[in-house]
């Protein structure tokens, strides 16, 4: 199954919400093509849904660090938003978790963000 | 014993690191594996698989990825090779050394190590091979890195 993307806007915060895989192909790309769109549209606080993300490689885990940093080097937040049990544990073993500002609550994933 | 072993030989593209995966799923399945190890055992794969089409072959049309699996008692063992340069295991930097931590590609093998029990990587002039074991009934303490 590929991955699909749809965004929506909460108190000034883009939530894009993604479903399927995030892999090496149409998925890696979706993903970077859509957060450099927001970033592009100066849409620069961004919370990535990843609770339909059933499966992720390294080739999607590069496109998250690649996204975070892309945001973060432009003066704009990105944070992830329901990890799944795979996709937590994958981030658990690359030593990325505490690198991301991973939350469970959308609401409150959307306070976080530098107002 | 007797063992059951399956090869195929596949193009280098996208299209065979998606069937290697799914392959890998199926193989896994049958042997017994839960849910949680099929899917780091086709991970593993596919990790491999992208390395041989992309990182070996270089998408070269005129080379191939040969993917292989032996069913043992023990062991599942999946063998791919590929047709490149040879890949030098020793000048793979350390994914998780706070230098590499955000870049974006690197995690490969690092991840097949991670879900497989038994991993080496024999380089040669004509292609690398990538033999990587899952033991059927886990035994923590079989569990060994490989000498390269």
């Amino acid at each position: 199954m590929s991955m699909k993307s749809s965004t929506r806007q909460v108190d000034g915060v883009t939530i894009v919400d993604l479903s399927g895989r995030i892999t090496l192909g149409e998925g890696s790309v979706v993903l970077r093509d859509t957060v450099r769109d927001l970033l592009s549209k100066g849409q620069k606080k961004i919370l990535l849904n990843l609770g339909d993300v059933n499966y992720i490689d390294s080739s999607g885990i590069g496109e998250l660090v690649s996204a975070f940093t892309t945001a973060k080097n432009q003066g704009g937040e990105l944070k992830l938003l329901n990890l799944t049990k795979k996709v937590h544990d994958l981030l658990q073993i690359t030593k990325l978790y505490t690198v991301f500002d991973v939350k469970e609550d959308e609401a409150a994933a959307v306070k976080s963000f530098t107002k | 014993m007797s063992a059951d072993r399956v090869s195929y030989t596949l193009d280098s593209t996208l299209e065979t690191v998606n069937n290697a995966e799914e392959t890998a799923g199926r193989m896994a399945a049958e042997a017994g594996f839960d849910e949680e190890e099929i899917m780091k055992i086709s991970m593993a794969v596919r990790e491999a698989a992208v390395n041989a089409v992309l990182h070996g072959n270089a998408y070269d049309p005129s080379k191939k990825v040969t993917l292989a699996f032996e069913r043992t008692a023990h062991d599942l063992v999946i063998v791919i090779r590929d047709q490149g340069n040879g890949l030098d295991a020793s000048k793979i930097p350390d994914p998780l050394a706070p230098d590499n931590l955000m870049k974006t590609s690197g995690r490969g093998i690092f991840l097949i190590r991670s879900f497989m029990d038994v991993v080496e990587i024999h380089p040669s002039q004509t292609g690398t091979e990538l033999r990587m074991i899952k033991h059927v009934h886990g035994n923590p303490a079989d569990s060994k890195e490989a000498p390269q």
